[in-house]
């Protein structure tokens, strides 16, 4: 017999019997990429699925495996997750894309959520926030602090995710400070403090006085708080430890409601096959308490942002916006479409410096 | 008061038998840590154990066996060539990651030409790629003197840039929307690494796997190299004497674990992963160290002890999902494997005695 119909047979059987033994419990199961104390990216989706136990209490069983490699590895967790009748699967990296989908197609009957990529069944959905709308507040407040006129900013890998951020706090710093430079330093990782904390260093040595980060760890605030006079947002998750100062704001990533609402789609039987991206509108994007090391004037000017942001009346990519080769991208009030954020891969005019390619 | 006396000879009997003294403490003592951790300790340990081989889903768990047991025999029996000479190799990792990528890149050259020789091309690539890495620290030591272990293991950190370049520049998805990562290798029929037999877990890496333990049993035990290799790493002076060449040596003992380390890396990529991406190398390289220790550098022994590990794995995995044990218990777990092997090891030359102090 081949492994698929095998292993469908087998599921068939499985989702028999517990239909039958317990059929008012969901099961939901959680991949994850790094261990749930991270303080950041793990930790924030295990947040979330706190909130699915918190919600639904007896009526779900939730299961987890924390630092599971992007891979082979992956395929096999997920696949004893679902041979263990799990009902709804969370896959929480962006590296989880194919083995999500290879493992979709082995059991029809389960659900799967893939974080971050562009590939989707009719079992597998999608979701990711806009992280940049969050981006669009930093750097209107980091625009406003900066005093040497030179932002730091510590990028993880070159993929449009990061782009897209580096894009937003650009337009966003340049609107309120004409003046505004920014440097980029490519640590080529989510997380390793040791890496972070010199990226945070070089940056503040070439006199960048607001360190942006797109890294998971807390070690850039470390090294500012080290520095003084320099100030961070909080990446993912809060980090209010290192508040008031360096940390000012953060972006929090914020997937208890998703998870929630999906989870619930499962129990109605209502769930479908779709692509999410939310922002601070749906409260996917939580923007952490600006606290009192910003002035009340730029304070007021980045809720008033955000608040724009959340209600749809503007969109963090409005033009007039140029390219960094000078081309046009978008004429005045022109906004982005999905597609191009999706897939940016060019900075806009004024940002120095290439995308590693 | 207890003493610990130098047997004259290496105990066989300790040698054979501290490998499962060492599993039957680790169950014993990580049974306690589950408990502490408030989890049913019996449950756990056959959880681990009991369940991938022979559960309800045994089916399923058993060709993953296969799968990541073979990464982890292939490295470790070439490591273990070295190390019997007194040869340390530390970087397979980096030998493993320059396998993957040359072997894929010889692949991706003739993507999306279909034919027969390209799976076969991959192949000598992957292991021509691995040699390459391990020629760096073996003309180093050999030329200048340097220590193979150091540059071997820096050479992995080197290795894994040149990963990092492979995925978002020179072998990235054209298609891929930006993203890192290569094309996948699985959709592409003539690279395709895929099951002998599908749903076995059989593919061409168990093959090498098993055919390099078989290999390697025959060059230790009836070649003129095995017993040079042997009485290098026993009697290094006596090897001298005997006219055994310590250049030629580490030149083909670095070449051959390099060679088998960039062959895993070629058939993981090829198959069970499918891709070069950022995060392709999961420490196969390091964990096979492990197995080739725990196998007494012995090709048997590492058969059993790749398999064993690859249990500890999947198990381990299981036991996080079902009884909510934390990775990192798993982790500490395996390494009271080690511990125990290693600590357990002094038995083999020495003896414990109990004797009352004599007076001087």
């Amino acid at each position: 017999m081949k492994l698929t119909t095998l292993l469908t047979s087998a599921a068939m059987a499985l989702g028999l019997a517990t239909a039958a033994v317990a059929a008012d419990k969901t099961k939901v199961g959680f991949v994850y990429v790094g261990p749930v104390g991270d303080g950041g990216w793990t930790y924030e989706h295990d947040q979330g699925r706190k909130a699915v136990v918190a919600e639904f209490g007896d009526a779900v069983e939730t299961v987890y495996v924390e630092n599971v490699a992007e891979g082979p590895d992956a395929e096999r967790v997920m696949t004893q997750m679902a041979l263990e009748g799990a009902d709804l699967i969370f896959t929480t990296s962006f590296g989880y894309m194919d083995p999500t989908i290879n493992v979709a197609k082995k059991f029809p009957n389960v659900k799967f959520e893939h974080a971050t990529g562009y590939k989707r069944a009719d079992n597998v959905s999608t979701y990711s926030a806009r992280f940049y709308e969050g981006r669009a507040v930093q750097g209107t407040i980091a625009g406003n602090m900066t005093e040497s006129n030179i932002v730091g900013y510590i990028g993880s890998y070159p993929i449009p995710e990061v782009i897209r951020g580096i894009n937003s706090a650009y337009i966003h710093a340049k609107k309120v400070n004409p003046d505004v430079q920014f440097k980029i330093v490519w640590a080529f990782t989510w997380f390793d403090p040791a890496k972070e904390a010199d990226a945070a260093k070089v940056l503040i040595e070439q006199g960048a006085d607001v360190i942006l980060q797109h890294t998971d760890s807390t070690a850039p605030q470390a090294a500012a708080q080290a520095a003084g006079n320099v100030i961070t947002f909080g990446q993912a998750s809060d980090m209010s430890e290192y508040g008031p100062s360096p940390r000012v704001s953060s972006i929090i990533d914020n997937w208890a409601p998703y998870y929630v609402a999906r989870t619930q789609a499962v129990m109605d039987g209502t769930w479908a096959s779709t692509d999410t991206w939310d922002g601070i509108g749906a409260g996917m994007v939580g923007i952490g308490e600006i606290s009192d090391a910003v002035p009340a004037d730029v304070k007021e000017a980045a809720l008033a942002l955000k608040a724009s942001l959340a209600d749809g009346s503007y969109h963090a990519f409005t033009g007039p916006l140029n390219k960094q080769d000078g081309s046009v991208w978008l004429a005045d009030g022109e906004t982005s479409d999905d597609g191009t954020l999706a897939g940016m891969n060019f900075f806009v005019e004024g940002i120095e410096g290439d995308i590693p390619q | 008061m207890i003493r610990l006396e130098k047997r004259p000879q290496p105990s066989r009997a300790w040698s054979l038998a501290t490998p499962l003294v060492a599993v039957l403490a680790t169950m014993l003592f990580g049974g306690v840590l589950f408990a502490v951790l408030g989890k049913d300790p019996v449950e756990a340990i056959r959880t681990i154990f009991w369940e991938p081989l022979f559960g309800e889903f045994s089916f399923y768990y058993r060709p993953q066996l296969l799968i990541k047991g073979a990464p982890l025999v292939l490295i470790a029996i070439g490591l273990s060539l070295g190390f019997k000479a007194g040869i340390w190799n530390i970087g397979a990792e980096g030998q493993y990651i320059m396998g993957a990528i040359v072997g894929a890149a010889v692949g991706l050259a003739f993507y999306p030409y279909e034919a027969w020789y390209i799976f076969p091309l991959m192949v000598i690539g992957g292991a021509l790629g691995g040699w390459a890495w391990a020629m760096i620290p073996a003309v180093l030591k050999v030329r200048f003197g340097t220590n193979e272990i150091l540059v071997s293991l820096m050479l992995v950190y080197v290795a894994e840039q040149l990963l990092a370049s492979a995925s978002l520049r020179f072998l990235k998805n054209p298609e891929g929307f930006g993203f890192p990562g290569s094309r996948n290798l699985q959709s592409y029929e003539s690279a395709f690494n895929a099951d002998l037999i599908e749903g076995s877990g059989m593919h061409w890496g168990v093959v090498a796997a098993l055919i390099a333990v078989i290999f390697a049993y025959i060059l230790l035990n009836r070649h003129m190299l095995g017993f040079h290799i042997r009485l290098t790493g026993e009697a290094p002076r006596a090897a001298r004497f005997a006219g055994v060449n310590p250049s030629r040596l580490i030149l083909l003992c670095l070449g051959m674990s390099g060679a088998l380390a960039g062959l895993a890396g070629l058939f993981e990529v090829s198959g069970p992963a499918g891709q070069i991406s950022i995060d392709f190398n999961v420490g196969y390289g390091f964990t096979a160290i492990i197995v080739a220790f725990l196998g007494r550098l012995h090709p048997v022994g590492i058969l059993l002890a790749g398999g064993l590990m690859a249990l500890t794995y999947i198990g381990g995995d299981i036991a996080q999902s079902n009884l909510g044990l934390p990775s990192a218990a798993i982790q500490v777990f395996q390494g009271m494997l080690l511990f125990f092997l290693l600590a357990l090891d002094l038995l083999t030359n020495y003896r414990v005695t109990l004797r009352t102090s004599e007076v001087a």
